[in-house]
């Protein structure tokens, strides 16, 4: 290959694009005119061109939603500020509040029966940690009065804000606050008849603390704060 | 698209009212409403995942296709109108996935790869689905290249375009265009 045709060469991608000046694409044309392996360069350039022009956009093979619905939950818009974000109608993604709630559920109801159904301490290594490796728990009662001051609190502002949530929404919330206060009521239960185990009371603390959390979620998005 | 309850007057065409169902869509997403982002992630979501699958050879596809989603969903209260919602998306599209790999000190590096490639392809592939044979044979491209092939021939960015988002000059993006469409005629030599 000589110089000029390789020179060529280098351009015919250019050319086919119509990127050259005028003058350049005369003197490539001339040189086309004469050489049959440019011609067909340029006819397989087409080609490519014209394929990855054609190809067809396919979706994932699994659905991605999940995943980003997880991650807009919990990270809202930054262009707008939080109160705009708080004030905005807002739906959880059900199956995650409903997921959290079951689980709460048959969590609390299996700690419960492990702790109230014989010794926990020798099946339940985390009960054992609990109590061996912890300081004393603090009584959940030196706590109860903020507590409950606390989701009274939260419970008005959602009250007042519900018609900011859709229905659906509202249920479900509803359906978990509902799961969570049975799990609490039972802890009280046991804990009735066994004040000072560990475990219980500990698990009896984060209870309240997810009540807490979803009310303070669900009032964050309803009220303007 | 919800065209179900929808009575079209006489002159609306389908793509207006798709155009003016995106709008709505963006606008109530844009107001924080999930459903309407979640209408918009799938009327646009085989697009993006293409678009990523591409430009990233397919590495960490499904990932960076929720990272574009979840920048959208942060960004679609700067989204002025200026150009349609799905140019608009997909800018922010190669964005993410250009932020990924700009890590990358060896970039420029990428643009400069020796002429192995050439041994790596298959003169041509001789059976099967040719769309799916030329995607795999896009996978083999080296990264800059295989980029600004993606950006200027599959999703028709100019080369000064190119330039900016990847930060060369469009001379290179040129030569590199060339360069990625010299080495796939190989791979449908004898198919046309």
């Amino acid at each position: 290959m000589d110089k000029p045709h390789s020179h060529i060469v280098e351009q015919l991608s250019e050319y086919i694009d119509g990127e050259l000046d005028a003058g350049t694409a005369a003197d490539v044309e001339q040189h086309l005119a004469g050489c049959g392996d440019c011609r067909t360069l340029v006819t397989e350039l087409r080609a490519v061109a014209a394929r990855a022009f054609s190809l067809v956009d396919t979706p994932p093979q699994q659905d991605l939603w999940d995943g980003v619905a997880a991650r807009i939950v919990t990270r809202p818009h930054a262009v707008r500020g939080i109160r705009e974000v708080a004030r905005r109608r807002f739906s959880f993604t059900l199956t995650q509040l409903a997921a959290a709630g079951i689980a709460l559920m048959v969590l609390s109801g299996g700690m419960v029966w492990l702790t109230s159904s014989g010794d926990s301490r020798a099946d339940f290594p985390v009960a054992i940690g609990a109590d061996r490796d912890l300081p004393a728990v603090a009584p959940v009662r030196l706590s109860e009065t903020h507590y409950e001051g606390a989701i009274e609190d939260l419970e008005e502002i959602l009250e007042r804000g519900r018609a900011q949530l859709d229905a659906e929404t509202v249920r479900v919330l509803e359906q978990n606050l509902k799961s969570i206060d049975a799990a609490i009521e039972e802890c009280r239960s046991a804990l009735a008849k066994d004040p000072a185990n560990a475990y219980l009371n500990n698990h009896l603390a984060a209870a309240r603390q997810r009540k807490l959390a979803l009310l303070r979620r669900a009032t964050a998005l309803t009220a303007g704060s | 698209m919800r065209t179900e309850a929808i009575l079209l007057r006489p002159g609306t065409t389908l793509t207006a009212l798709s155009r003016t169902d995106t709008a709505d869509d963006v606008a109530l997403a844009a107001g924080g409403d999930v459903r309407a982002f979640e209408r918009l992630y799938r009327a646009h979501l085989p697009k993006v995942h293409s678009l990523v699958r591409r430009m990233a050879a397919g590495r960490d596809t499904d990932e960076l296709t929720q990272d574009v989603f979840v920048r959208l969903w942060q960004k679609l209260g700067s989204f002025r109108g200026e150009s349609a919602f799905g140019t608009w998306l997909h800018r922010l599209a190669v964005n993410v996935v250009i932020e990924r790999f700009r890590a990358d000190t060896l970039r420029r590096q990428r643009y400069h790869v020796g002429e192995d490639i050439f041994e790596v392809l298959p003169a041509r592939a001789t059976r099967g689905d040719l769309s799916m044979d030329f995607e795999s044979a896009l996978t083999k491209l080296p990264d800059g290249a295989r980029e600004i092939f993606v950006l200027h021939d599959v999703e028709g960015y100019k080369h000064r375009e190119i330039a900016e988002l990847l930060e060369i000059s469009a001379g290179t993006s040129k030569a590199q265009l060339h360069r990625a469409r010299m080495i796939l005629r190989r791979h449908l030599g004898g198919q046309q």
